[in-house]
């Protein structure tokens, strides 16, 4: 199976991301959206592992014209699988999950996880309801689902194949205060 | 095996007055994990056009759910049972390293005629773990004090950007009859 490089992939999805919302779980999917460049519409969790999509499910019913993407990695979204049932059922058209995976734990020192043993998250995905799901392992993908995600036409599980190579940390500001009012604030929300 | 039937034979009007006392805190995400003691407020939930009831398979889905809401600019609240809130104690970080409003319905098992002994260790720490974490409690035992104890939770989470649980207690609820 090709894989793709994880800051190449990221940053094609958020060239185009047009009006779209985004949220990141904790770790490498993070630093991969902040290297594609910060932005008062994004949303970096530091913690709360397994959190991420649900973060992105709150957002999307809430925000249901704008598309919402969730970037986050196997590690985590094998914690939070139960929030795939939880998607399926809610049925938000506007939420795309984008889990990069590389197969590992990559911040607590590259151990193997679940999905490069035997796991299929895209099957789990898809038989939770969510039909958009598939498997991206080329460039070809990637175009796809830039257009997909702005279509909101069913959420989206998209698992990206990126090799197990972690770049230079590009870290995002981690004042989670700062980052939510801001990201309140590209909405139209005052603090109060 | 036996079976399993809840009785609410106290004064259960309150539970019909919860959705209608959310909705007036402009609350119009309702996440839950279902409860005997929250069934009337969950399917009135699911039936109202004017809420999105979500559905979640284990209680930190709806904390995290809670706080996306926030960044999207509406509110929500999540109904639970006590048992749930060992769940949730992670997940609860996202709510106080962001100071996030979140507004809970925590309705008690294992502090009073209680008949399941696995319910009590969980139930007899249920507001200590909140409050480790962070989530202000306020408590209501008789039907008159829901709304009162509610609204004050719902202030407080949504005026004062704190974390709240409203606990119901298990007396409130009452007692949950096992065998015919």
């Amino acid at each position: 199976m090709s894989r793709l490089k994880r800051r190449d992939a990221v940053t094609r999805l958020l060239e185009m991301r047009k009006d779209a919302l985004v949220i990141t779980g904790l770790g490498t999917p993070g630093y991969d959206v902040m290297a594609a460049g910060d932005h008062d519409s994004n949303f970096y969790l530091w913690g709360a592992m397994g959190g991420a999509a649900m973060v992105g499910l709150g957002l999307a019913l809430s925000q249901p014209e704008r598309p919402v993407l969730v970037f986050t990695g196997d590690g985590e979204q094998l914690m939070g699988m139960g929030g795939l049932a939880t998607i399926g059922v809610a049925k938000p058209d506007n939420l795309v999950i984008i889990v990069l995976n590389n197969e590992y734990y990559g911040e607590t020192g590259m151990q193997r996880s679940h999905a490069g043993r035997g796991v299929d998250l895209v099957a789990v995905a898809a038989a939770c309801g969510l039909e958009n799901s598939r498997r991206i392992t080329d460039y070809v993908g990637i175009k796809e689902l830039c257009v997909n995600m702005h279509q909101r036409a069913g959420a989206i599980y998209a698992e990206i194949m990126i090799d197990a190579h972690e770049p230079r940390r590009v870290l995002p500001p981690r004042d989670g205060v700062f980052v939510k009012n801001r990201f309140r604030r590209s909405l139209g929300f005052a603090s109060i | 095996m036996s079976t399993q039937k809840t009785s609410l034979t106290e004064s259960e009007s309150w539970q019909h007055e919860i959705l209608g006392a959310l909705k007036r805190s402009s609350v119009e995400i309702i996440a839950y994990v279902p409860d005997a003691g929250h069934a009337v407020a969950i399917n009135a939930a699911n039936e109202d056009p004017d809420t999105i009831a979500v559905s979640c398979t284990t209680e930190e889905e709806g904390i995290a759910i809670c706080a996306g809401a926030h960044l999207g600019g509406k509110r929500a609240a999540l109904l639970m049972q006590s048992s749930g809130v060992g769940n949730c104690i992670n997940m609860l970080s996202l709510i106080s390293a962001c100071r996030f409003p979140f507004l809970a319905l925590v309705t008690m098992r294992g502090e009073w005629a209680e008949f399941n002994p696995w319910q009590s260790p969980m139930g007899l720490v249920t507001e200590k773990s909140l409050g480790l974490m962070g989530v202000q409690c306020f408590r209501a035992e008789h039907p008159e004090d829901v709304l009162t104890q509610l609204e004050g939770a719902s202030a407080s989470a949504f005026s004062g950007d704190q974390a709240c649980a409203l606990i119901l207690g298990q007396r409130l609820i009452g007692r949950k009859t096992w065998v015919e």
